[in-house]
C-alpha cells in the first residue's frame, strides 16, 4: 500500500497576534510546528502501513525551511519525504497549492492520501478535497475513525453536524482527518538519529511537469487585499454607577429591546 | 500583482522585518529586499515608515473576466429537511442579489418540491431542483458534479454555500473543477462599490485576525459561509418564484454512505436554538458558579454556555463550550459572565444581537464586542439581575 501524507508547517497561531495601530501580524518568536491535524494523519498512515503493510511518504509544499517538518515526520515514522520548494510556488492560495501536491502525488503514485482535516494558519479545509478533484480520485473529509482498509476499498466513519456516516470508497482515496482519529505517537529516539541523516528528495516544477500558470501566485485565483483586527463594537455603552443602578439600566435597556 | 521595496527611497530602518508573517523580508547592502517567499499578504506596506515598500501590478492583474449573472445559494438537506444555514445564505445572498441587480437562485438536491417552495418563501427568485433519490444522502462526487454542470450551463456571478461538513467537503472540488477561487468559513460578505466584486471576511490565524479575499479574475467568485453569522431572509408567505426541476443523468459515485448515525447532545441542540444565552468563564471561580448561571437562565428561559476555560476546568460540559472549537451561536442575547473574551471565544458569539457583559476588569476585550457592559463582581451583579428579571417578569 503506498501511502501519502501531505503536512503543512504553520506558525504556533494560538501566538499570533495583530498589532491594532499598524495592522501587521506580530509573529516575533511564534514558534514553526508541522500542523497539529496533519499529525494525526500521519498517525493515521503508520497505523495502516502497520496493518496491511506498504509505504508512508511525507511530502509538504513550502520554503527550504518546511525540511524541519519533514525531519520531525521522519522522526515519527515516515519512510521518506519529499520537499516542493520552489520560487515558482510562492503566493499559492489553496487552489494552486493543491494543483502543485496533485502533481506530486501523481509522480509518486498513491493508494491511500491522508491530508489533516485544515490548517492552522489558513483554516480553510480546502486542500484536500481540491487535491482530490485534480487527481480525479473519491476523497471523504473530517474521518474519525478508519473501520477496514482492504487491497481495494476502505470503510470509515465521516464525522457530521448531527453524528456520523459510514461511507465506503474504492481506493486510490484521498481522506482528511480530524483530531479524534488517533493520539500521534512521539518520535523515538532511533527515529531522530535516522531522520537526521535522511536525505530529504527536493523537487520544483520541472520535475513536476506542472504547467507554470497553474502555479504559485500566477496561479491562484484568489487574493488576499488585507488583513486587520477584530474590530469593536462602535455602539456600545457601558452602565455606570452602584451594581443596583447598573442592573437597573440593563434592565430598562432589555425591556426597550423586548428581551425580558 | 508584486511587492517591491523602492531601493531609492528604503532608508535600511528595518521596521519591515518583523511585520512579514512569511519571513520574506532581509536586508541586502542595507536595503529592505523581499524574496520569493513573500506571499502578497500586504501586511508590510503600511509599516514603513518613508512608504518605500509598493505594489506594483503586473500584466496578469488587467486579465478580462467574463461576467457572470445571478447569486446562488447552495441549500443544503439532511434527511430530508433543509438546513438552517441555507435560509441565512439566502438573507445574505438577497442583499448581495439587490446591491448587483441580479437574481437570486437557490439550489436544492435531494428532497422534494414543498422544500423548494419553503426557498423561494425565504428569497430565492428559482430553485433549481434535482429530486433524485441518489442525491438524498451527501456524497461528494455526484454533488460536485451535478453543481459544476449547473455552474457552467448558467454562469452565475457569486456562489455560496454553509461552511458545514457538505459545504467544506464537496465545494472545493467544484471549485477546483472550474478554475475558480473559493473563499472558506466567510464572517462577512460585501460588495465592492468600485469594481462590483465580492469582498470576502473571514477570519484567520485562528481568529486572530481579519482578512478580507477577493477573486477578481475567474467566475463566479465562490465562498463557503459560517453557519449562524448571517442573518436569515424575511419569510413571505405568498412570494413568487419558480422551480426548475434538473435530472441527474449518469452521475456516479466512488463513496457510498451505509449508514448515518445520529448522536446530537441535547444541550447541543438548545444552546444553538436559545434566544438567550447565559455564559461562564473562568471567574466563575468553580463548578458551583455555574449553578447561578442557571438559575438567571431559567429565569429568561435561555441556556447556558461557557468558555473553554470553564469547560477545561472541568466545571461544565464540553457540549456548552462556546467559541472556535466550541458551538457558534447567534441569540437574541448573550450574556458574558467573567469571560476574558479571547478572540477564539468571540468568534462563536458576536454575531450575537445584544451582548451583555459582565466583568470585574475594565480591560477585558470581551467590552469590545459588548452592546452593555457591566464593570463589576459577577457575584454581586448577577443574583441583582436574577432578583430583578423575576420583579419583572413577575415570578
Ligand atoms: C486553538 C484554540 C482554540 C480555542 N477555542 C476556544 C473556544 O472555542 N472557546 C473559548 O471560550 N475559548 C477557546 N480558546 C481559549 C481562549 O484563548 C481563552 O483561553 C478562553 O476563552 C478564556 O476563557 P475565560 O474568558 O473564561 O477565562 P479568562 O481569560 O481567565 O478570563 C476570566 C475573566 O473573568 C473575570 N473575572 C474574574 N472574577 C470575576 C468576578 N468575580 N466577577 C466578574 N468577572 C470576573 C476576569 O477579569 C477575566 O476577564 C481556544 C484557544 C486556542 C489556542
Ligand atoms: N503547502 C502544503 N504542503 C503540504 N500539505 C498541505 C499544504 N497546504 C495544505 N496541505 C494539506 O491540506 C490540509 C488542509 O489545508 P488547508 O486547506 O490549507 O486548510 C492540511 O492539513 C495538509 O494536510
Amino acid at each position: 500500500m503506498n501511502i501519502i501524507v501531505c503536512i503543512k508547517q504553520v506558525p504556533d497561531t494560538a501566538e499570533v497576534r495583530i498589532n491594532p495601530e499598524t495592522n501587521t501580524l506580530i509573529r516575533d518568536g511564534v514558534p514553526s510546528i508541522i500542523n497539529p491535524y496533519d499529525t494525526h494523519a500521519l498517525e493515521a498512515g503508520l497505523q495502516i502501513k502497520e496493518r496491511v503493510g506498504g509505504k508512508v511518504t511525507v511530502i509538504t509544499m513550502g520554503p527550504p525551511q518546511a525540511e524541519t517538518a519533514l525531519r520531525e515526520a521522519l522522526s515519527m515514522g515516515a519512510d521518506d519525504a519529499l520537499l516542493l520548494t520552489d520560487k515558482a510556488f510562492a503566493g499559492s492560495d489553496t487552489w494552486a497549492t493543491s494543483y502543485t501536491l496533485a502533481k506530486a502525488v501523481e509522480k509518486l503514485g498513491a493508494d491511500i492520501i491522508l491530508c489533516g482535516k485544515q490548517a492552522i494558519d489558513g483554516d480553510t479545509a480546502q486542500v484536500g478535497p481540491e487535491m482530490a478533484e485534480f487527481l480525479n480520485i473519491p476523497h471523504i473529509a473530517y474521518i474519525r475513525k478508519i473501520e477496514e482498509v482492504k487491497a481495494d476499498s476502505i470503510r470509515v466513519q465521516r464525522l457530521m453536524d448531527e453524528g456520523y456516516d459510514i461511507v465506503e470508497s474504492s481506493l486510490p482515496v484521498l481522506l482528511t482527518v480530524v483530531k479524534e482519529l488517533n493520539e500521534p505517537r512521539l518520535p523515538s529516539l532511533k527515529g531522530k538519529m535516522a531522520a537526521k541523516k535522511a536525505e530529504i528528495k527536493k523537487m520544483g516544477p520541472a520535475d513536476l511537469g506542472a504547467d507554470e500558470n497553474n502555479l504559485g501566485l500566477k496561479g491562484s485565483p484568489t487574493q488576499v487585499k488585507n488583513i486587520f483586527a477584530p474590530e469593536a463594537k462602535k455602539d456600545r455603552k457601558m452602565l455606570e454607577g452602584t451594581p443596583e443602578q447598573q442592573v437597573d439600566r440593563l434592565i430598562q435597556e432589555l425591556r426597550r429591546l423586548k428581551c425580558v | 500583482m508584486r511587492i517591491v521595496v523602492n531601493r531609492d527611497i528604503c532608508t535600511g530602518c528595518e521596521e519591515c522585518l518583523g511585520s512579514c508573517p512569511f519571513s520574506a523580508i532581509v536586508i541586502k547592502e542595507g536595503k529592505a529586499f523581499i524574496t520569493e517567499y513573500c506571499d502578497l499578504c500586504r501586511a508590510c506596506l503600511s509599516v514603513c515608515p518613508v512608504g518605500a515598500i509598493e505594489e506594483v501590478e503586473e500584466e496578469g492583474d488587467r486579465k478580462k473576466v467574463e461576467k457572470g449573472r445571478g447569486v446562488w445559494v447552495f441549500a443544503e438537506q439532511r434527511g430530508g429537511k433543509i438546513a438552517s444555514v441555507a435560509y441565512e445564505l439566502l438573507g445574505a445572498g438577497r442583499r448581495l442579489a439587490s446591491e448587483l441587480q441580479t437574481e437570486l437562485v437557490a439550489v436544492l438536491f435531494g428532497s422534494g418540491e414543498s422544500e423548494a417552495r419553503e426557498l423561494i418563501k425565504w428569497g430565492a427568485d428559482k430553485v433549481y431542483l434535482c429530486n433524485e433519490p441518489m442525491l438524498e444522502k451527501f456524497n461528494d462526487e455526484p454533488y460536485a458534479e451535478l453543481l459544476s454542470t449547473l455552474i457552467k450551463e448558467h454562469k452565475p456571478e457569486i456562489v455560496l454555500a454553509g461552511a458545514t461538513p457538505i459545504g467544506r467537503s464537496f465545494i472545493p472540488r467544484v471549485a477546483a473543477r472550474l478554475r475558480t477561487g473559493l473563499t472558506a468559513d466567510c464572517t462577512s460578505l460585501e460588495i465592492d462599490k468600485d469594481t462590483k466584486n465580492l469582498l470576502q471576511i473571514r477570519p484567520a490565524f485562528g481568529g486572530n485576525i481579519m482578512a478580507t479575499i477577493l477573486c477578481p479574475h475567474s467566475r463566479p467568485q465562490m465562498a463557503t459561509v459560517r453557519p449562524r453569522v448571517m442573518k436569515r431572509g424575511e419569510y413571505v408567505e405568498g412570494r413568487a418564484g419558480e422551480v426548475i426541476y434538473v435530472k441527474a443523468d449518469s452521475i456516479a459515485s466512488r463513496t457510498r454512505v451505509t449508514d448515518t448515525i445520529k448522536e446530537v447532545s441535547e444541550v447541543a441542540v438548545n444552546l444553538q436554538e436559545a434566544d438567550v444565552i447565559v455564559s461562564g468563564g473562568r471567574g466563575l471561580g468553580d463548578a458551583k458558579g455555574f449553578n447561578l448561571l442557571l438559575e438567571l437562565a431559567e429565569t429568561l428561559e435561555g441556556a447556558v454556555g461557557a468558555s473553554r476555560a470553564a469547560v477545561d476546568a472541568g466545571w461544565i460540559s464540553y457540549s456548552h463550550q462556546v467559541g472556535q472549537t466550541g458551538k457558534t451561536v447567534c441569540p437574541k442575547l448573550y450574556i458574558a459572565c467573567g469571560i476574558s473574551g479571547a478572540v477564539q471565544h468571540l468568534v462563536g458569539m458576536q454575531s450575537s444581537d445584544v451582548i451583555v457583559a459582565i466583568n470585574k476588569n475594565p480591560e477585558a476585550p470581551i467590552f469590545n464586542v459588548a452592546t452593555y457592559g457591566i464593570v463589576g463582581d459577577l457575584f454581586e451583579i448577577v443574583p441583582l439581575l436574577i432578583k430583578k428579571v423575576k420583579e419583572a417578569r413577575g415570578i
